[in-house]
């Protein structure tokens, strides 16, 4: 196969894996931002512990398959990996389930599939659903927002706790369910959605406190990464609009039973995963209305898990299980190439 | 006044470089020392030469006449000798060599005699089309297709609409422009000669809003020619807008079946440089001896448009316009779909309308390509709605069957997929492999169906003529019966019947009847054996 004859086209434009990557993290920074403003600077050090995981085991997979390590190590994939990852991960989490969870992901999930590019999952999905089973308690302790929180760990003590094991403070004192898990437990102990929420600290306007405004920064940045066409609309629209359709019919039956479609949008991980986790173009359907049924799919099954499931919240498995029906689903969803008659 | 338009799938706004070629006026290339005019400059059968070496030739003189229906002639572009008839490198991507006239000029541009036709409209179609025809005039767009071809609707096609492609959506190529800023009379004209060819109803003449003042040069013409059921439409400048299905869908939001042509739809689509050399060539006589060419790119001085006779070596037109240091890149055509050249030693042909010559911050050599990481910002762009992705996994896996199923044909290999894929990967070449592979298959598989076939006559024909030769044989020994000549007849019969059904049990549709020769019922012939 002759391709180093220089053919056309002859120029290239501005894209390449790098930019992209880069065009995600940058969009995450306004959501990271609230995150650290609410949870405290766990999720800093989340974000470090799980990215020079990431890196160290793309590096060390890499050497073992005999592949360069440039430039696949600097094309920021597996930055985007371990960023995502942390983000996923409670604020407090001991830094060798951060480390072990960002490792798995990488070397089981994406390296062992062939790197970049040929990984069926989700890598930083498969790193914490790998967790979220293998230490049930820990991945479920959250820390309550700084802003209603008795007492809060500064950078120190959160430094400490996440290397040493030492809590700043009575463990039980500083570590909380999320909101979605809150409401999860208290409707299983058929609690309305009344009594819940009154006077309760965590829920705030529409989601949980702290919650709402960071969602709201991941979703800027998600629109951003939208209008800049790194990503295209279909997944996201069509995973947040089933989620949240799902929800208000739900809602709209019976409101004491069901949380509230803005809830749902606001309270969890569905804006995080929507633009930035289930558009992971290597794991994602790739045509347009693939897409659109992949990322309803996700949407669907978000909601199903988090009302029906075991889990409170189910971004990262419905990720997965879609993940699985995107290769059937590409090929169902073929376009219609131009001149070939409606379909 | 505004005119309903429709919006092709994909495509993308490419940054233009096209004001460093427009800045100065169109002129006259210097006429070359030599003309080098190879015999195949458009698709079809190559010309067959008429002219000798030594002869001497006047301009416009036809110098190879067309071989077969798809093929055009070839006319000596100035006066001068033909020195010689001889493999010469050509603009190919390949780096070819192939057979071309060589003319040393005489500095005299003496025309050969010429035939007017001012009343071409009291001229009947076909008459015109011939004219069109032996002027050697092919799709001056690139593509080089002979035009009377495409202005013989055939019958049982009505054309509505002839269109003119003023699009011409590749970055830093203006010649077109150029040519409607500078000659819109001409292709008016060229056009309504077109339309009458066609019987045509109305015309429509496509041009993007990043040439504004080709546009205002054509709407003045069509006004002082006060012609009527004609239209300059403004399109978006968004490449591909000048591909042919691309031009058709934006203007009329008709689509030209996938294997279909044009004409299916009831649209004929020629370029606006054709239109003014079917101008020259029916009114004045004169066939296609030159065009408009774009020389530009960062690697020359002074980039502009020259008017070039067709046969004028591109190194010729460089030095022209300032000359370019070594070592650049020299591409015919755009940087999306122009292919890279060999040398400056070869010559313009019929369909160079650009000649770029980029410096590496232009068309530096790719990054290594990644993996790709089914972005789909290829499928986005893709104006032929197809799946590059898709496509350049099954390419690379060989996997040709897959290919085709998805549509590798309607790939009009314009570029987009690769110019935006951030893995770099070289999806169009991946491609045009692909296209290549199944044609060399597609071949194969012919030659072995037709040596299968010779073979199966063969072993036919031999079994007949031992049937013949037993029977005369049969015959000699029994004597002249009435018997025996039937017993001949029977023989052969025979012999036929058996071999058509060796032939229907050996093709794979056999059916029920094609049993097995051996066991056919004994034969007078086999008969005759057992004796
Ligand atoms: S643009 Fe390149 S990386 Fe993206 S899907 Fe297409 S081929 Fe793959
Ligand atoms: S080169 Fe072919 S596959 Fe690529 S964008 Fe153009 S038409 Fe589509």
């Amino acid at each position: 196969m002759l391709l180093n004859n220089p053919s056309s086209p002859h120029v290239r434009g501005p894209l390449s894996v790098n930019v992209v990557m880069l065009r995600v993290l940058y969009t995450l920074v306004p959501g990271v931002a609230a995150y650290v403003w609410f949870f405290g600077w766990g999720v800093v050090i989340n974000i470090s512990i799980a990215v020079v995981a990431a890196l160290a085991s793309e590096a060390l997979m890499l050497r073992l398959r005999g592949r360069p390590l440039m430039p696949h190590l600097t094309d920021g994939s597996a930055i985007v990996t371990g960023v995502l990852l942390a983000l996923a991960l409670p604020p407090l989490l001991p830094w060798w389930m951060t480390a072990v969870g960002a490792a798995f992901g990488i070397i089981v999930a994406k390296q062992l599939y062939g790197g970049l590019g040929y990984n069926v999952f989700n890598p930083a999905m498969v790193g914490y659903a790998m967790l979220l089973i293998s230490f049930p308690r820990e991945m479920t302790q959250w820390l309550p927002p700084e802003t209603i929180a008795a007492t809060f760990p500064d950078f120190w003590d959160s430094l400490r706790y996440a290397f040493t094991g030492v809590p700043p403070a009575p463990i039980d004192a500083i570590t909380m369910a999320t909101p979605l898990d809150h409401i999860k437990t208290e409707l299983g102990l058929n609690r309305t959605i009344t009594e819940i929420k009154a006077g309760n600290p965590l829920i705030g306007e529409v989601g949980g406190v702290g919650w709402e405004v960071v969602n709201l920064a991941f979703l800027a940045g998600g629109v951003w990464l939208m209008l800049r066409r790194v990503i295209s609309w279909h997944i996201p629209v069509a995973m947040l609009g089933t989620l949240g359709a799902l929800a208000t019919v739900f809602y709209l039956t019976n409101p004491d039973a069901n949380a509230s479609p803005l809830f749902h949008l606001f309270s969890g991980a569905a804006i995080l995963g929507a633009f930035f986790i289930a558009t992971d173009p290597v794991s994602a359907a790739t045509t347009p209305r693939g897409r659109l049924i992949f990322g309803a799919g996700v949407g669907a099954l978000t909601f199903v898990i988090r009302v029906f499931g075991g889990y409170p919240d189910g971004v990262a498995f419905a990720v997965l299980l879609m993940n699985m029906a995107a290769p059937t689903i590409d090929y169902y969803t073929q376009p219609r190439a131009f001149g070939h008659g409606r379909r | 006044m505004a005119r309903k338009l429709w919006r092709f799938h994909g495509g993308l706004r490419l940054p233009g470089y096209k004001a460093i070629s427009t800045a100065r006026d169109a002129v006259p290339a210097r006429l070359p020392r030599h003309l080098v005019l190879p015999l195949t400059q458009h698709i079809g059968e190559p010309a067959e030469p008429v002219v000798a070496v030594g002869d001497q030739v006047l301009k416009g003189q036809l110098i190879a006449r067309a071989d077969g229906y798809v093929s055009a002639p070839v006319h000596a572009s100035s006066s001068g000798r033909v020195v010689a008839i001889e493999e010469r490198p050509i603009p190919h991507p390949s780096g070819l060599t192939a057979p071309c006239i060589v003319i040393e000029t005489d500095g005299r541009e003496t025309w050969a005699p010429l035939t007017l036709h001012l009343d071409y409209a009291d001229m009947d179609p076909s008459a015109l089309r011939n004219l069109i025809r032996e002027a050697g005039i092919v799709g001056l767009g690139g593509a080089g297709f002979p035009s009377y071809i495409k202005l013989n609707p055939g019958p049982g096609h009505k054309v509505d609409t002839l269109i003119l492609n003023g699009a011409e959506c590749e970055p830093y190529i203006t010649c077109d422009d150029m040519l409607m800023r500078q000659r819109a009379r001409e292709i008016l004209q060229g056009m309504t000669i077109m339309r009458h060819a066609l019987q045509a109803k109305q015309c429509l003449i496509g041009i993007e809003d990043n040439k504004p003042e080709a546009i205002a040069a054509m709407r003045a013409a069509v006004k002082a020619l006060g012609i009527e059921q004609v239209e300059v439409v403004v399109i978006p400048t968004i490449y591909p807008a000048g591909g042919e299905k691309q031009l058709i869908k934006t203007l009329t939001g008709l689509e030209v079946p996938s294997n279909g042509l044009p004409i299916d739809v009831g649209v004929v689509c020629h370029n606006v440089g054709t239109a003014a050399s079917v101008y020259w060539a029916v009114i004045w006589g004169e066939p296609l001896t030159s065009r408009f060419v774009t020389v530009t790119g960062d690697g020359v001085a002074a980039p502009r448009n020259l008017e070039v006779l067709i046969g004028t070596p591109v190194q010729d037109l460089i030095e022209e316009v300032g000359g370019a240091r070594p070592g650049l890149r020299l591409i015919m055509g755009g940087p999306m779909m122009g292919f890279t050249l060999s040398g400056a030693d070869v010559p313009v042909v019929k369909a160079t309308n650009c000649i770029l010559v980029a410096g590496p911050q232009v068309v530096g050599d790719p990054p290594p390509p990644m993996p790709c990481i089914r972005c789909g910002a290829c499928t986005d762009v893709c104006p032929a709605q197809l799946l590059p992705q898709q496509l350049y996994w099954y390419a690379r896996a060989k996997d040709f069957d897959k290919v085709q199923d998805h549509n590798l044909y309607d790939c009009i290999e314009c570029g987009l997929c690769a110019y935006v894929c951030p893995s770099n990967i070289p999806l169009v070449q991946y491609f045009r492999y692909a296209k290549t592979e199944i044609w060399a298959r597609e071949r194969d598989q012919q030659k072995a169906d037709l040596a299968r076939r010779r073979h199966e006559f063969r072993l036919e024909r031999l079994e007949r003529e031992k049937a013949e030769r037993e029977a005369r044989h049969r015959q000699k020994k029994a004597g002249v019966s009435d018997a025996a000549g039937d017993d001949k007849q029977a023989a052969i019969k025979a012999a036929v019947e058996r071999a058509r059904r060796k032939r229907e049990a050996a093709a794979p549709l056999g059916g029920a009847d094609s049993a097995p020769a051996t066991s056919d019922p004994a034969t007078p012939a086999q008969d005759d054996q057992k004796e």
